[in-house]
This record gives structure tokens, C-alpha cells and sequence, in this order.
């Protein structure tokens, strides 16, 4: 489904505070995986996952949705094939705008603008049967401005936004991160929903090594821009987070005490 | 004595304006773009009409001609905007400064005269519409039904992706909008507005003048705050309404002050004021606010409030 080949990129190149992010990522997702990503701050994870969406170009290497190569086009040329959750939910939702407009922004996800009306009556009542899955009580605020909700209903509604025209990959980028802990829990098990009620194939970042041993089936770690651990099936399941560690240390080498990440448990 | 007549012509002129008033809300508001271009394009509507009247060319084709260039005059700064990076504010000034050539190129000297040319408002005299009422009735429907339009224009697929443009552009790119072809189309369309605005100024008061740009923006943009301070933007429609009634309230305002006795020449320091004390309102008001908390026996209140257990359902 997705295939990541030997992608190459480095920030600011020829100055001293040039740094190459990626270092020949390769990467292969059949359809329905869900990977979760770890690494120490700097890794490269945000990096990867912006690279796969286009929001910079990448120096070296290919990158195939579907069997098409995406690696030239545009984000905005991608975005058919792609839904993101940001850490931010600020980010993934426009605050100025209503609740059914955001939806209906994201219901056409990737097609042409039209001089159409921009929510049809048969949006409104697809909308309300989709939100009323979140049992938050939005389905009956759909015109009420985003702005006017709180930042776990905001990350809420911008998951449904990434899912409701279904995307080929889901990039999630430490989506609940900026969460309150119990609201973290309340969209990771959304996230879970919705990506096996679908088959989505994912990659989600997070800092959380409990959770990415707990979501997805596999789990890759990064280190300085380079895949250093991909795990899957029976030898991912029996792997606790001890284990995880264990892992990332006898392949690098190194110690890493100081990292906050790795010690998040 | 006020007369009936002269609170007749600020009414013209607010409507008049009105239509620049809302090229600038496009640009402003729901772009989120400080759009400098509108002092040049303003003129360049003017421009285009005047010459094209004085060569024979009928008023209203000439009134409809003057928005298509403005839209040019706007999706060039939005192509040195986002083709070229150079900064927005830059952009608008870069095309504002070559539009001041484009526009004496245009006239071929500073003022064009119009008092005895055909313009729109003979043409509506020539339909029957008595002289006294032919400028308020033009101008007060093409304000309503620009506004209209505008309104339902923000709600179709591509003006959502406008609005979402200058609410979040992240966002909106990820769900597939070039973000860059959405902010020159913007710029476009507000121009023209602005253009058009121009090119029937002309016709009503007279003349097409290279000057007459100058101010624009910050004028447009008072009526724009204005509108927001007097209806309460609480829907697309209501802010547009706002608008119109914003450039009228504006002009009213003109109107007394210059019969209060201020200089003309002086009403740009006025409105420059008076759209600098509306922007930093907010920001007194949170530092005055900030103040008062930091005084005695406010203190507590607000440490339980930060206390608060942070849920969010
Ligand atoms: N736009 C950019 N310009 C310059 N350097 C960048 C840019 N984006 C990322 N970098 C650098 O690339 C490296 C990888 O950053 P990235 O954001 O991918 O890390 P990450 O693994 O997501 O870290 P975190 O866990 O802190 O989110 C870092 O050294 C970062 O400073
Ligand atoms: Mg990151």
C-alpha cells in the first residue's frame, strides 16, 4: 500500500546548522498496518511523517501510495490519498468556521473546489449521524464556530475530519499529546475505532512507549534520522516496554538516560 | 442648517465606498492579508473608466471593464506573494507603486474630467430614473447585491476553502487546496471590488484624478472596523452587512467633521486615528484588564481559577 524507499533529507544543507533529518528511511506498509513510531526528541518522526505528506520535498528517494508516485507532486496534489491529525488541534481544524463547514471541507478532501454550495442538507444529515459516533453531543452544534469547543472535542472532530473521506494512509503526528491524560485516552481509543471500522493504514507518532506497543501491529523506532527497530507480529506482541528499551539500547549502543521519551512509560 | 442634500451625498459616498469597503473585508478579514494594492487599483478602476468613456466606449462596459483589471492589479500581488516570497505587505506596496505609472500611463495625464461625458448615471437618467435619486439607487444596489453575492460566494465549496485559507492554512492544505492559487484568486476578487469602486466614483463625482488612491486602504479598513464595532459579525451575512453600513457610518462621520471645521487634508491623520485606536483597543484593554488583577484582593480569585483541574469534557 505504502512504500517508502531510501528517503534521504537534510535541513539547511551547507550551513552549520545543516542536519540531515532522514537518512535512507526505507519503509514498506502493506494495506490495513498501523505502525506506531518512537524516538528520542529530534529523531526524525515529524520529519518522515511531512516528508510522506509532501510538505517539503525529499533530497532522495521515492515515495508510492497506492501504487503511485506521489514523490514530485505537491501537498496539496497528495492530500487525496492522505489524512493528518496534528499535534495541535488548533491545527487540524479552522476555528473561524463551523463545525458542519470543517466537515464538509474534509469530505472533499482532495477534489476540486466548486462554485457549489459548500453544505448540502444531505451533508448536514450525514454529518450528524458521523458525530453522534463520538458521543461528545456535537452532532446537534453543527453550525456552532470550532473556536467555541474544547481542545479534546477539536481533536475529536479533526479525526473524524482525516477519516471521513477515507484516506489510502493516516499520518497521526503525537495527535493526542497535547491532551489532558484522560482525553489522550478518550482519542486514542476513537483513533482505534475508526481505524479497524475502516482497515486504515497508519503511521502514528507517539512519545508514549506504552501506547505504541498497545496500538497498531508494529512498531518502528527511530535515531538520528535512520530506522534503528521494526518490530511485528508474534515478536512484537510478547514485548513490554522494558523489552522496547532493552531493544533500542543493544542496537545502538548507547546510552540514553537523559531522554525524556524514552522514559515516558 | 444641515442640508437634506449634502447627508443625501454622504450616504452616496458610503455606498459608493461600500464596494471597496468590502474588497477590503475580502483581503482583511477573510484572507487574513494586509492588502496594500487597493490605493493602486482604486485609481486603476478610475483610470481604465474614464478612458474608456472619454474614447467613446459606453459607461457601463466601461464600469465592467475597470474590475477586471483591478482583478489583475490583485493576483499580481498574490503571485509575488506566494510565486516569489516576498512578504505580503511588500507584495501590496511593490503593485501599488507600479500602479501608480500604469495609471498615468492609462490617463496620459493626472485628471481626466468627466462633467460632460456620458457616465453610468446619464445612462440610468436615460432609462427614466429621475436625476435626484439615479446615484443613491445605483449605488445602494450595487452594494446590497455585491454583498449578496459575496455571501453566498463564502459559502460555496471554493469560498470555504478562501475563508479556510485565512483561518488555517495548514489545515486546509492537508485536505488538498492549493493555498497559493486561493490567496491570488483572493486578491483578485478583492481588487476588482475595489476597482470597481473606482471606476463609479469617477462617474459620480466628476473626474478621474492619480491621487485619488491615496488613503484608500486605511479608509476601507475603518469602515471595515467600524461594521464589526456597530453589528455584530455573528454570520457571514451580518459581517458584509456590516461593511456596507460600516462605509456608510464612515462617510457620515467624514461629513461632520468636515463641518465641524477640520481641513479635508486633514481627515487622513483622523482616520488614521481612528482605525489605530480600534486595532489597539483590544490590546489596552487586556493590558489595563491585566492591571487591575494585579491589584490587592484580586489576587485569589484568580489562583483558584488557575487551579481549575483542567478537563475538557
Ligand atoms: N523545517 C525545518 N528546518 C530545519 N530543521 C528542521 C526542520 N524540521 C525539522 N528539523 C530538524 O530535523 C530534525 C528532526 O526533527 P523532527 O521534527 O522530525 O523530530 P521528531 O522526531 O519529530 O522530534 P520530536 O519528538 O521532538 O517531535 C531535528 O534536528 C530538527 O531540528
Ligand atoms: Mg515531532
Amino acid at each position: 500500500m505504502v512504500s517508502l524507499r531510501h528517503l534521504g533529507k537534510t535541513f539547511l544543507p551547507g550551513t552549520t546548522n545543516g542536519r540531515m533529518a532522514l537518512r535512507d528511511v526505507s519503509l514498506d506498509l502493506a494495506s490495513g498496518d498501523f505502525v506506531t513510531i518512537i524516538g528520542s526528541n529530534g529523531a526524525g518522526k515529524s520529519t518522515l511523517l511531512n516528508a510522506v505528506a509532501g510538505v517539503f520535498p525529499v533530497d532522495e528517494g521515492t515515495i508510492i501510495i497506492d501504487g503511485q508516485d506521489v514523490t514530485a507532486l505537491p501537498e496539496h496534489g497528495r492530500a487525496a490519498a492522505i489524512g493528518r491529525v496534528f499535534q495541535d488541534p488548533m491545527q487540524g481544524t479552522a476555528g473561524s468556521m463551523s463545525i458542519e463547514e470543517n466537515l464538509a471541507m474534509a469530505a472533499r478532501r482532495g477534489e476540486r473546489r466548486r462554485l457549489a454550495r459548500g453544505v448540502t442538507q444531505e451533508d448536514r444529515e450525514s454529518f450528524k449521524e458521523y458525530l453522534a459516533l463520538l458521543g461528545l453531543g456535537l452532532e446537534s452544534r453543527l453550525s456552532d464556530q470550532v473556536k467555541l469547543l474544547s481542545g479534546g472535542q477539536r481533536q475529536a472532530l479533526a479525526l473524524l475530519m482525516a477519516t471521513i473521506k477515507r484516506p489510502k494512509l493516516l499520518l497521526l503526528d503525537e495527535h493526542a499529546a497535547a491532551l489532558d491524560p484522560r482525553t489522550a485516552q478518550d482519542i486514542l481509543a476513537l483513533t482505534d475505532r475508526i481505524v479497524r471500522r475502516y482497515g486504515l493504514t497508519v503511521m502514528m507518532v507517539t512519545h508514549n512507549l506504552r501506547h505504541a506497543l498497545t496500538f497498531g501491529n508494529r512498531t518502528v523506532m527511530m535515531h538520528e534520522g535512520e530506522i534503528v527497530l521494526d518490530v511485528g507480529g508474534p515478536e512484537r506482541s510478547g514485548m513490554t516496554v522494558a523489552d522496547l528499551l532493552e531493544r533500542f539500547h543493544a542496537t545502538r549502543g548507547e546510552r540514553l538516560s537523559d531522554d525524556r521519551i524514552l522514559l515516558e512509560v | 442648517m444641515i442640508s437634506l442634500g449634502a447627508l443625501g451625498g454622504a450616504l452616496e459616498q458610503g455606498l459608493v465606498y461600500a464596494v471597496m469597503a468590502l474588497g477590503v473585508y475580502l483581503t482583511f478579514r477573510v484572507l487574513n492579508f494586509p492588502d496594500l494594492t487597493v490605493d493602486g487599483s482604486f485609481p486603476l478602476g478610475a483610470a481604465v473608466a474614464a478612458k474608456l468613456i472619454c474614447g467613446g466606449v459606453d459607461p457601463v462596459v466601461a464600469t465592467v471593464v475597470a474590475p477586471a483589471l483591478g482583478f489583475v492589479a490583485g493576483a499580481t500581488t498574490g503571485v509575488l506573494n506566494t510565486r516569489l516570497r516576498i512578504s505580503g505587505l511588500l507584495s501590496g506596496i511593490l503593485t501599488m507603486t507600479a500602479l501608480y505609472s500604469v495609471n498615468l500611463r492609462i490617463m496620459g495625464r493626472a485628471n481626466i474630467p468627466l462633467l460632460r461625458s456620458a457616465t453610468v448615471l446619464t445612462t440610468l437618467r436615460g432609462l427614466g430614473v429621475p436625476a435626484g435619486v439615479a446615484a443613491i439607487l445605483l449605488f445602494l444596489v450595487s452594494a446590497i447585491l455585491l454583498k449578496l453575492v459575496l455571501d453566498v460566494f463564502l459559502r460555496t465549496e471554493f469560498g470555504m476553502a478562501l475563508r479556510a485559507t485565512g483561518d488555517n492554512e495548514v489545515m486546509i492544505r492537508s485536505l488538498g487546496v492549493n493555498t497559493d492559487s486561493m490567496k491570488i484568486v483572493g486578491l483578485g476578487l478583492s481588487n476588482a471590488l475595489v476597482a470597481l469602486s473606482g471606476a463609479m466614483v469617477a462617474q459620480y463625482q466628476g473626474f478621474a484624478d492619480i491621487g485619488m488612491g491615496i488613503g484608500m486602504v486605511v479608509a476601507g479598513l475603518a469602515s471595515v472596523i467600524l461594521g464589526g464595532a456597530i453589528i455584530a459579525p455573528i454570520s457571514i451575512g451580518m459581517a458584509t452587512f456590516g461593511v456596507v453600513a460600516g462605509s456608510v457610518v464612515y462617510r457620515f462621520a467624514v461629513f461632520f467633521a468636515l463641518r465641524m471645521g477640520f481641513a479635508p487634508t486633514d481627515l487622513k491623520i483622523v482616520t488614521a486615528a481612528l482605525v489605530v485606536i480600534a486595532l489597539s483597543g483590544p490590546t489596552i484593554r487586556a493590558r489595563l484588564g491585566a492591571e487591575r488583577r494585579r491589584a490587592p484582593g484580586h489576587g485569589k480569585s484568580e489562583a483558584s481559577r488557575e487551579n481549575f483541574p483542567a478537563r475538557n469534557h
